[in-house]
């Protein structure tokens, strides 16, 4: 009986084999990459607004505190975007004809509030609280990076849940002193890990990875 | 054949406890529904989809599925920030705010705190300062968000159906006005529902003053005509009773619902569970009153009796001149005839009422007649208790003006408006409120009166059948968005508060009033601060004028006035104690007119007699539009979206019908056809009828929903009536009930006993002992919790079963509402449910007994929340989770919805979304406004149930944690706990050993529920607990020797 396969089939047969374990392990890398990708996440895409806010010239120039503008920051889950009449507090004196600030003027003229494009957006089933988060020694800049150096808002994390999950199991790795909440230039000290953990320590901080504490 | 099923019960291990008479029966076809596997998916028309479409669907889905990605799988919408331009103060996004305010119902106020997010009403809670409410609520406070919100609202004014405006109103309402001002306001009536706005009274005056022959009229189907007749009846002059059950040791009902319904009924049933919670104690340290019930149709009052008996309506007049005539009161005889119930019963009730004189109640339905009224206030002065524990007060509505008597009834006040429609003399009827058209007598023809007025202007929430017959609509606000006042059953006063400007184009009945007397400016705000201004100081000048805010104000009262609007309450504003007494010649007229009652029961012997009632859930029918409300499984029937007519079994059988067999009733020359329920505890050859059903034009959720009533309540008979026939017309009606959904098949799920078996073995009670006990080890590793560790207690004898809880959490929960076809076929979505269980025998309870053989328990099932919880090992996506805090929780974006874990929770409080059933919130921008932001909107496929209320843990947790403690007992609540008039549910940390929660826990009358699963349930239920009189136990004995 003569050969039904011709020998190059064992060749042919390998290849496809493994060939097909590569293919799908490719496939599932690249859908991974995908996944955490700026085009996925939006990490590091500067969102389109009605007014080029420069936090970079707000914070980084000017010196503002955090808590200038986003007031509720330490009481609400929400930080809070300031209202058109804080923005006139200092441009009805500061650049008071300029081009750029037409429609915050215009906001206050009107009455008609200014429509922001959100920058950090959590899907709706999951509830995240900027208070408690404040006072238990997570800074600004670790979830929002440096804003004093963006000229522009964009979103420095992949607000991904393994990025959540990243600190909610080893808060060490990132807490710092209250006092250094909203400074942005803060740098970690040698001995991080000691002082994170004596910090989780002092500030009761618990571990919290249920899924009730964000999705409820 | 009974007989033969009796036994096989008696042969059963332990108490016999049963939901429905199916059960009670073992009937095939309820066992064949209970072993039904999937009964929701069951229930479905196999022919629903054929293969085909099945196919062509499948392949759209997929056709979809594979879009997904690209658009909306992993990229967010965008989404937009609008701050405000001014910020407001005291508003932090992201934090709700709470005002006080006032619900008013049949015109009496329950004080309510509301909860709003940025502007947006979306929870209602009891006031904790207002007397009415000590902080608890009930199903139609709870509900009152969605009535706000409801699209099917009216929102514009209208003329003869027609689109209009208020300026074109105003504009004809002046013509109007000033015609009626030249004739002195002769044919000028006003009707309104009952009043106790300080405001709207001192409004009326200024109306009289301008039109001195106009005339005000004052109706609503629930009054209490009744109650102020016997109050004239027995002191001489009108009066309100209010009661304090807090220091009732013994309490007698005369078909009084006073836990459930009628003004007070919130703070009566927190006083009256007060001295019957066990809350951990030890028997010595609970002084449990006692409670005895007579009534005909069950009430969720006599479930919670002691003893109860079922007596014709005719039969309780009778029952209350016997009981009288025991208790001695001067010149009241029995009347001949027999006695209603064992002369000896009667003799134990009145030494158990007379030992406890000075600390008893007798207290009357407002159903009653005023003779039964009259002889239970003789009664209560017979027994020292008036001024004690009764207390009589002014009456807390107003009286019309102008109306000729004094003790005029509502009724009479409707007649007197009728009469003179008909007679031509009215021709501007201004109706603020109600619904005359759908609720007046019968026999009144209001609708064909109506037609016979020139101008006719209705003020309504909705456009009704009323307002198509009107020539002018103008809708009306929500409590929630207008200023106004209103009294409480004690004469407490509030203010009404509005959380939110009018969603629509409505006026409030303040501004209604004030356009008809020119002022149309004036504001709702003005005039009840005006009225306030002139009640805090008389009018006098308070010279304490000064500059505030830039304006010149008065700061003596701005002081008083936020004061009040702050706290929900005018303080001392409560109505004083009035002396009270009962002269001879009262007494004479009320054994005459006792004497009279008792010749008609003779004359209308036979036949079927008719209860008319309110509904339980939709009351007079104002809430029809209600979706929560029509859902809401109502007490005792757990019946929803219906108004079946409530039958004892053995006149159904008489009958020949069964549930939901159409029966015609006929009452003289009236009838109306609809369906019966048979309900264990109705009095023999009596129809309980539930008015408010059968609305034509109630909007999309009412529309068609059950049978109208009304048109066999006439004036003369307004509550009860004899001498109907009733016959069975054949066919059917589906009626959608979930007393027999989420059944836990024949075990022991209830435990209840006497005090006085517990008092004998209060560290081991013998009933405590059922089922299999638990075993004590487990397959699963043990987990230490050591921060908080949730748990919750629900104490079986004090829920009533009223039902507010389940509103409570809907609300909260943003619960949909799924219609009487889904309810049907068992996908409601509560998360709460009230499981009602009846112990004895239904048949001998019909024929009259020591008051005890069918019991009622009450027992309400969330989540268990269970340490080794079933659902969670079998779900393949890890979607029902356990925290270390012990809740089980339920994470809706892993859900895939295989349903595994409902099908192995013992408990059955898993809810599935069958459907999209938010659908109606997209489609209706004022419903998204209803949603309480801080828990997910779920869509379809997705597993839901009890969370124990975790967006409130967690609020409470981060708070505490910022002021760096750990949460204390009280501050993390459940949206149940916080609703229940009866403090029934307790819930809180089980680490904690002084919390309510834990000494409950701590207590012998605790059990689990099916705790022989091992599932160690967090949720633990306190057993009911009676307290029955033994000296009728004994007459019980002697009469069966």
């Amino acid at each position: 009986m003569p050969q039904i396969f011709h020998p190059s089939f064992n060749t042919l047969s390998r290849v496809s084999i493994f060939g097909a374990v590569l293919f799908i392990a490719a496939a599932i890398g690249l859908a991974a990459l995908v996944v955490r990708s700026p085009y996925a996440t939006d990490a590091g895409v500067i969102q389109p607004q009605p007014v080029p806010f420069s936090h970079q010239h707000h914070v980084g120039d000017v010196g503002l505190d955090c808590r200038y503008c986003h007031t509720s920051v330490e009481d609400s889950s929400f930080a809070g975007i300031p209202p058109t009449e804080t923005c006139m507090g200092c441009h009805s004196q500061l650049f008071a004809d300029s081009e750029l600030l037409a429609p915050v003027r215009e906001s206050f003229s009107t009455g008609k509030p200014l429509e922001w494009t959100r920058v950090h957006d959590l899907p709706d089933f999951a509830y995240f609280d900027h208070s408690i988060h404040v006072h238990k020694g997570i800074a600004c800049v670790t979830c929002h990076g440096r804003v004093d150096r963006m000229p522009l808002m964009w979103r420095e994390a992949t607000l991904h849940m393994e990025w959540c999950l990243d600190c909610h199991r080893d808060p060490a790795k990132y807490i710092v002193e209250k006092d250094a909440v909203f400074d942005m230039e803060w740098t970690p000290p040698e001995n991080r890990a000691e002082i994170g953990k004596e910090l989780v320590e002092a500030y009761h901080v618990q571990s919290k990875t249920n899924c009730s504490v964000c999705h409820r | 054949m009974l007989d033969s099923q009796r036994d096989a019960h008696g042969s059963e291990r332990g108490r016999r406890y049963w939901r429905s008479l199916g059960e009670w029966t073992d009937a095939p076809e309820f066992r064949a529904r209970l072993e039904r596997e999937f009964p929701a998916l069951a229930a479905l028309p196999p022919d629903a989809a054929s293969r085909r479409t099945f196919l062509k669907l499948m392949g759209a889905s997929f056709a979809l599925a594979g879009l997904g990605p690209l658009s909306g799988c992993w990229r967010q919408p965008q989404e937009k920030i609008v701050p405000y331009v001014r910020q407001p103060e005291r508003v932090v996004p992201g934090k709700p705010l709470y005002y006080a305010t006032a619900m008013t119902l049949g015109g009496y106020a329950t004080g309510l705190l509301v909860e709003s997010h940025m502007g947006r009403p979306t929870k209602v809670e009891g006031n904790p300062e207002h007397p009415a409410s000590l902080g608890a609520s009930d199903a139609f406070a709870q509900a009152a968000v969605l009535d706000l919100y409801d699209p099917d609202r009216s929102q514009t004014v209208n003329r003869f159906g027609h689109i209009d405006t208020w300026d074109a109103f105003l504009t004809s309402l002046k013509r109007r006005m000033d015609a009626a001002r030249a004739k002195q306001g002769r044919g000028l009536r006003i009707l309104t529902e009952t009043v106790t706005s300080p405001t709207l009274l001192r409004q009326m005056f200024r109306v009289f003053d301008a039109f001195p022959e106009a005339g005000w009229h004052a109706f609503e189907p629930v009054n209490r005509d009744n109650a102020l007749a016997g109050a004239e009846l027995a002191f001489g002059e009108a009066a309100d009773v209010i009661h304090r059950f807090e220091q009732a040791d013994v309490v007698l009902s005369l078909d009084a619902d006073f836990l459930c319904s009628g003004p007070g009924h919130i703070r009566y049933a927190k006083d009256f569970s007060r001295r019957r919670r066990i809350d951990g104690r030890s028997p010595e340290e609970v002084a449990m009153n006692r409670l005895y019930a007579v009534e005909s149709a069950p009430t969720p009052t006599g479930s919670k009796a002691d003893h109860r008996w079922a007596l014709r309506p005719t039969e309780i007049v009778a029952f209350a001149r016997a009981i009288a005539a025991k208790l001695q009161v001067n010149g009241v005889t029995e009347a001949n005839g027999p006695a209603p119930i064992d002369g000896r019963v009667l003799d134990a009730i009145a030494d158990d009422l007379k030992a406890h004189s000075g600390r008893s109640i007798v207290i009357a339905g407002d159903a009653q007649p005023p003779v039964v009224h009259a002889l239970v206030h003789a009664m209560n002065a017979a027994l020292d208790n008036l001024g004690e524990t009764v207390v009589a007060i002014e009456p807390v509505a107003f009286h019309p003006l102008g109306e000729a008597a004094e003790s005029i009834s509502q009724v009479q006040s409707l007649r007197n408006l009728v009469d003179d429609m008909r007679a031509g003399e009215v021709e501007t009827l201004v109706i603020l409120g109600g619904n005359p058209v759908f609720t007046a007598p019968a026999d009144f023809d209001f609708a064909n009166a109506l037609d016979r007025v020139e101008y006719k202007v209705h003020l309504g929430l909705y456009e009704d059948e009323t307002s198509i017959r009107c020539d002018w609509h103008v809708p009306e606000t929500h409590f929630l968005e207008s200023w106004s006042d209103a009294r409480a059953y004690d004469g407490t006063s509030s203010i009404v508060q509005p959380l939110i400007a009018p969603l629509y184009d409505g006026k409030s009945a303040h501004e209604l009033l004030a356009a008809m007397l020119g002022e149309r400016d004036r504001t709702a705000h003005e005039l009840v601060r005006e009225t306030w201004r002139e009640t805090f100081f008389g009018g006098r000048e308070t010279a304490s004028d000064e500059e505030i805010g830039g304006e010149r104000r008065d700061r003596a009262f701005e002081e008083l006035w936020e004061r009040a609007v702050h706290d929900g309450v005018v303080a001392d504003s409560q109505s004083a104690p009035k002396t009270a007494s009962i002269s001879d010649e009262a007494l004479a007229r009320i054994i005459e007119e006792a004497d009279a009652h008792a010749q008609a029961a003779r004359r209308n012997a036979g036949g079927f007699a008719l209860l008319f009632r309110p509904d339980p859930t939709i009351h007079d029918g104002r809430f029809a539009n209600n979706g929560w409300l029509q859902e809401l499984p109502k007490p005792l029937t757990k019946l929803t979206w219906d108004n079946p007519a409530l039958i004892s079994k053995r006149t159904a059988d008489a009958l020949g019908v069964a549930n939901g067999d159409l029966v015609e009733v006929a009452l003289g020359e009236r009838s109306a056809r609809l369906p019966v329920w048979i309900l264990p505890g109705m009095a023999e050859n009596t129809l309980a009828l539930h008015f408010g059903y059968g609305r034509t034009r109630a909007g999309r959720v009412g529309d068609e929903t059950g049978f109208d009533v009304y048109p066999l309540r006439t004036s003369e008979a307004m509550h009860a009536a004899a001498r109907a026939t009733v016959r069975a017309v054949g066919g059917s009606h589906p009626l959608a009930t979930t007393q027999e959904h989420h059944l836990m098949e024949g075990r022991d799920l209830v435990r209840s006993g006497t005090f006085a078996e517990w008092a004998e073995h209060s560290e081991h009670p013998d009933f405590m002992h059922a089922g299999h006990g638990t075993p004590d080890i487990s397959m699963y590793p043990e987990y230490e919790y050591a921060g908080y560790k949730w748990g919750m207690s629900i104490d079986t004898t004090a829920c009533v079963g009223c039902g507010g809880c389940v509103v409570a959490c809907q609300a909260e929960n943003n619960i949909p509402v799924v219609g009487k076809e889904q309810v049907a076929v068992g996908r409601e979505m509560h998360w709460l449910r009230i499981d009602t269980y009846y112990e004895g025998d239904p048949e001998l309870a019909e024929e009259g007994d020591d008051g005890t053989s069918l019991r009622t328990y009450h027992q309400p099932v969330p989540c268990m929340h269970c340490e080794k919880a079933p659902c969670e090992p079998v779900c393949p996506v890890a979607a029902t989770t356990h925290s270390d805090e012990g809740l089980n929780e339920m994470t809706y974006n892993r859900c895939v919805g295989t349903r595994y874990c409902a099908n192995n929770c013992p408990y059955k409080v898993r809810r599935f979304n069958y459907l999209e059933f938010n659908a109606d919130a997209a489609a209706h921008p004022s419903l998204q406004l209803l949603k309480n932001p801080d828990v997910t909107v779920r869509s379809r496929g997705v597993m839901e149930k009890c969370t124990y209320c975790v967006q409130r843990i967690s609020s409470a947790r981060i708070e505490a944690e910022k002021r760096g403690e750990r949460i204390r007992d009280g501050e993390a609540t459940t949206a149940c706990q916080q609703a229940c008039p009866t403090e029934a549910i307790v819930f809180g940390d089980l680490n904690d050993a002084n919390s309510r929660v834990a000494q409950n826990v701590a207590s012998p009358l605790e059990f689990a529920l099916l705790g022989e699963l091992n599932t160690r349930p967090r949720t633990k239920y306190v057993a009911a607990i009676g307290n029955p009189n033994p000296a009728i136990a004994s007459v019980d004995r002697r009469a069966n020797d």
